[in-house]
């Protein structure tokens, strides 16, 4: 297959330029490279612009309510295990709206992908913050500047038992398609976020991880197994809850972490670098924290039988 | 020499402390008078507090059953014998008890702290009990529990706990029963603490032979069996009742059950009973809130399954969003509301019939589904046969009302054969229809993801009528509109036709109920009919659409009367639907309706 097979045939209405193209394609493209027969996929959304994506998938799908889509797709996947099913949702579907739904996801650990869009803005309703909204922004819902402190979904995934959280960014392809193969590989909920312009509400967003000037400093990309290297001949050092910028040079890059996918006290630092009381170092992308952990699922059914039934039914 | 005395129909009620063990000696009597065949109607009532403040009104746990060897339709409305095991529970009760009727306290529960906490004051009611109006009975059922498992090494709290076996005692004594199934029970039960168990036997034993030796009552009293139609029987609550239809229904359609709810009184039985059916493949999930738990049975939908969602009342306000979602990507769900008293919170342990509007009108937009409506415990089964018969052949989430009084209640049932199970399934006429196309009755076929070459989506947006993309066409959404209004509509053919309960169209007036008032009504009218009254009984168990007969049945009355536990829900759909200028009897007490004026 190739991804022209998952092409459907509706006209695709995001705003022409909208970051969600990009990860269409890299959706179509990794599906295509998955052993996976077409028809056993299933895309599920809740509301929202990106909520639309599965209507551009020539896939099973379902457009469904507002911050619904986790909860819809866990009974869509207990009941028939054989299905790849994928969650679309954004920060205002997922983080606020389907909050719930979201913590009790990760927890459950239900065998889903779940590829989180965070624009940091509601796109759909035309420009009001959003969970994900730096402290102060100004938008149509907050004209003097929001007060409500953003939450980070990582560091939420994590603290409610995620088995696997990433994070990604729509302007990097090559990193956006390698991050939905490891989604597709786990067992288990896998989340990814996926950091999307919106630049008709919030352009601009994530220049900072993207702008040739600036990236290299403020971003840095982990790899399992490789030491924690950025920048000009940086690195980073977590020690004792303490993080620290390594000069390579000076230092030598022995004395940079490496990076280990399992070490769950690492990745709660690592969530939250580049904001908060860790602004002074670079974001974190790539594949931050996943492990093995039992799936929540139903054991293989089979039809009740006419001796089944009249046995319950005669039960005193 | 005590006297047996026959007797055709008894009403017993047991009431106490909400500790006191009331409603599972309520379910111990209800068995033993099940095994002796009479006909018989269950109706617990306690607060919804689990240990509400011992000795007061408040507290009160009280447990009735109406039996005999005639039909019995109701739990009964005033009572023949009343146990009341401390002064709340006399303050409370005294008043529904027949003139005539047996009284036997728990004189260990007038202490001047209990009369003070049931609010008699200093003056103790026993004093003044009218001894000529009841046969009473003052009886220290603590002490002598107390005395009768003195022998046993369990701490005294636990001895005092025995007391409820001691009265379940006296009263199998006094009706003539046999205390094996009782003992097998608590066997069963306390097995593995044999000081427990030994107890709570010597009590039970203790009660009974009290009832023998001390010959203080005049008389013993039989129910003969009663005359029921021949089948293998059991007693079943409507929680029950609902839960058996749900794995039926399972069965009938060949589809994993997937059962998706969130706790709430008092529809949470139905997902203890279905978690016991793990193995035979029933899933059951208790989700983190109301809406997952809608959102889930609607996933489980889209993976082949019978999905069904249950809740009561506040919890049909939040899934109110994910309904209006099935009833737009018109997919086959199953949605159970066991009504209680709102609004809110309201009384949760309570009974009222007072979602029907919102059942058919709590959505927004133009949002129209079949109503079912269970009318006693046993009937909770056909019901939901039917709720899931309608939801997979018109492809439409169906709502299938129970309430508060029959889904705690309990009654005989008789156990359907299962090869006799009747339900249709029409999916197979629609194997050669597009997806979004429709058959006369305007269905769409149901296609379960996974299935090669037919890859579709779907969702909450308004579909165009031929391809089923995204439409935003003015025409389209009003046809569209029309269309699922017409299949819903199509319904009405599709089941059994309007029938008359008591009497015919030659009647001059017509009772007309729906749910749970059935036995009342029943009774009521069957009296009435007694006398000479002119007066037929017509019980709705299809809200919507109305079964196509109903207009041409109601229009042969001079009068319709609708009785009902809320303000009025079923008389509107009628004036509105056929303007019939029916007449409300309305009561909204958080109680079943009764014969009494009150």
């Amino acid at each position: 297959m190739t991804a022209k097979d998952f092409v459907s045939d509706q006209e695709i209405r995001w705003c022409p330029g909208c970051g969600d193209f990009a990860v269409l394609k890299q959706v179509q493209n990794v599906l295509a490279k998955l052993n996976i027969p077409k028809h056993q996929y299933a895309f599920v959304s809740g509301i929202g612009c990106s909520s639309r994506f599965p209507y551009y998938l020539d896939t099973y799908g379902i457009h469904s309510i507002h911050g619904r889509a986790t909860s819809l797709a866990t009974g869509l996947k207990l009941s028939n295990p054989a299905l790849s099913v994928w969650v679309i949702t954004g920060d205002g579907d997922g983080l606020s709206i389907g909050g719930n739904h979201f913590i009790h996801l990760m927890r459950r650990n239900v065998d889903l992908k779940v590829l989180l869009f965070n624009n940091q803005v509601y796109g759909l309703t035309k420009g009001q913050y959003s969970p994900t909204s730096p402290l102060h922004t100004i938008s149509k819902s907050s004209p003097l500047g929001s007060i409500d402190n953003p939450m980070n979904p990582l560091l939420v995934a994590l603290a409610s038992g995620a088995s696997f959280i990433a994070r990604t960014i729509d302007r990097e392809a090559k990193h956006l398609q390698q991050m939905l193969l490891d989604v597709a590989d786990h067992k288990g909920t896998a989340l990814l976020e996926i950091y999307q312009n919106c630049h008709i509400f919030n352009d601009g967003a994530f220049d900072l991880y993207t702008d040739k000037q600036t990236k290299q400093e403020s971003t840095i990309y982990l790899e399992d197994g490789k030491p924690m290297i950025f920048g000009l001949n940086k690195g980073i050092d977590i020690d004792n809850q303490v993080v620290r910028i390594i000069d390579i040079e000076k230092e030598g890059a022995d004395k940079c972490l490496i990076h280990d996918i399992k070490n769950k006290e690492i990745a709660n630092i690592l969530v939250r670098l580049g904001e908060g009381e860790f602004s002074d170092f670079p974001k974190v992308f790539g594949l931050i924290y996943a492990e093995k952990r039992e799936v929540y699922s139903f054991p293989e059914k089979t039809n009740i039988t006419k001796s089944e039934l009249k046995n319950i039914l005669t039960k005193k | 020499m005590v006297e047996s005395i026959i007797k055709k129909e008894v009403v017993v009620k047991i009431a106490g402390d909400s500790g006191d063990g009331i409603q599972l000696i309520g379910g111990q009597f209800t068995g033993s008078t099940y095994e002796v065949g009479n006909d018989l109607a269950t109706f617990p009532d306690f607060p919804a507090e689990i240990r509400a403040p011992q000795g007061t009104q408040a507290g009160v746990s009280g447990f009735q059953i109406h039996f005999g060897s005639v039909e019995i339709e109701t739990a009964g409305d005033d009572c023949d014998v009343l146990v009341a095991l401390n002064a709340a529970a006399l303050k409370i009760n005294l008043k529904s008890l027949k003139p005539g009727g047996i009284l036997i306290v728990d004189t260990n529960g007038f202490d001047s702290k209990n009369l003070k906490l049931a609010g008699y004051g200093t003056e103790n009611p026993l004093d003044s009990i009218d001894r000529a109006n009841y046969q009473f009975y003052g009886i220290a059922i603590s002490d002598q529990t107390k005395r009768s498992v003195e022998q046993c090494a369990i701490d005294p709290k636990e001895k005092d706990r025995c007391k409820n076996m001691y009265i379940l005692g006296v009263l199998y004594w006094l009706y003539e029963r046999n205390m094996d199934s009782t003992i097998a029970f608590l066997n069963a039960k306390f097995g593995k603490q044999a000081g427990i168990l030994e107890a709570n036997v010597l009590a039970l034993k203790a009660g009974y032979y009290f009832g023998e030796t001390t010959e203080i009552f005049k008389a013993r009293y039989e129910v003969k069996e009663a005359h029921l139609a021949k089948g293998d029987y059991r007693n079943i609550t409507g929680n029950q009742a609902i839960s058996l239809g749900l794995i039926a229904a399972s069965h009938q359609l060949q589809k994993p059950l997937f059962f998706a709810t969130y706790p709430i009184t008092p529809a949470s039985d139905i997902l203890h009973e279905l978690a016991k059916y793990k193995e035979i493949g029933v899933e059951t999930v208790q989700a983190e809130d109301e809406i997952a738990a809608a959102t889930m049975a609607i996933g489980a939908v889209f993976g082949g399954n019978l999905g069904v969602t249950c809740t009561s009342g506040p919890g049909m306000d939040l899934k109110a969003e994910s309904i209006s979602l099935a009833v737009s990507m018109e997919i086959p769900l199953v949605v159970i509301d066991v009504q209680r008293a709102g609004p809110s919170t309201g009384m949760p342990t309570k009974t009222e019939q007072a979602d029907l509007m919102m059942a058919m009108y709590g959505r927004h937009g133009e949002c129209p589904l079949p109503i079912i409506a269970a009318k006693s415990p046993s009937n909770c089964f056909e019901a939901t046969l039917k709720a899931c018969e309608i939801a997979f052949n018109f492809n439409t989430p169906v709502i299938l009302l129970s309430d508060g009084y029959i889904a705690n209640g309990s009654e005989p049932w008789l156990i359907p054969n299962v090869d006799e199970i009747d339900m249709r399934d029409t999916e197979s006429k629609r194997a050669n229809l597009k997806t979004f196309e429709r058959d006369e009755n305007m269905v769409r076929p149901y296609i379960p993801f996974g299935i090669a070459g037919k890859e579709y989506r779907i969702g909450g947006l308004e579909k165009d009528f031929v391809t089923g993309g995204i439409s935003y066409d003015a025409q389209n959404h009003e046809k569209m509109i029309l269309t699922r209004e017409a299949k819903v509509n199509a319904v009405a053919n599709f089941c059994n036709p309007l029938s008359i309960e008591l009497g015919s169209e030659n009647d001059e007036i017509a009772v007309i109920g729906w749910g749970s008032t059935y036995g009342s009504i029943r009774a009521a009218v069957k009296k009435l009919r007694e006398e000479g009254h002119s007066v037929a009984h017509i019980h709705f168990t299809q809200l919507h659409p109305f079964p196509a007969n109903t207009e041409k049945i109601l229009k042969s009355f001079k009068k319709i009367i609708v009785p009902e536990m809320n303000r009025g829900q079923l008389v509107k759909l009628i004036r509105e639907q056929f303007l019939i200028d029916a007449i409300s009897y309305s009561k909204v007490q958080g109680y079943p309706s009764n014969n009494r004026k009150s």
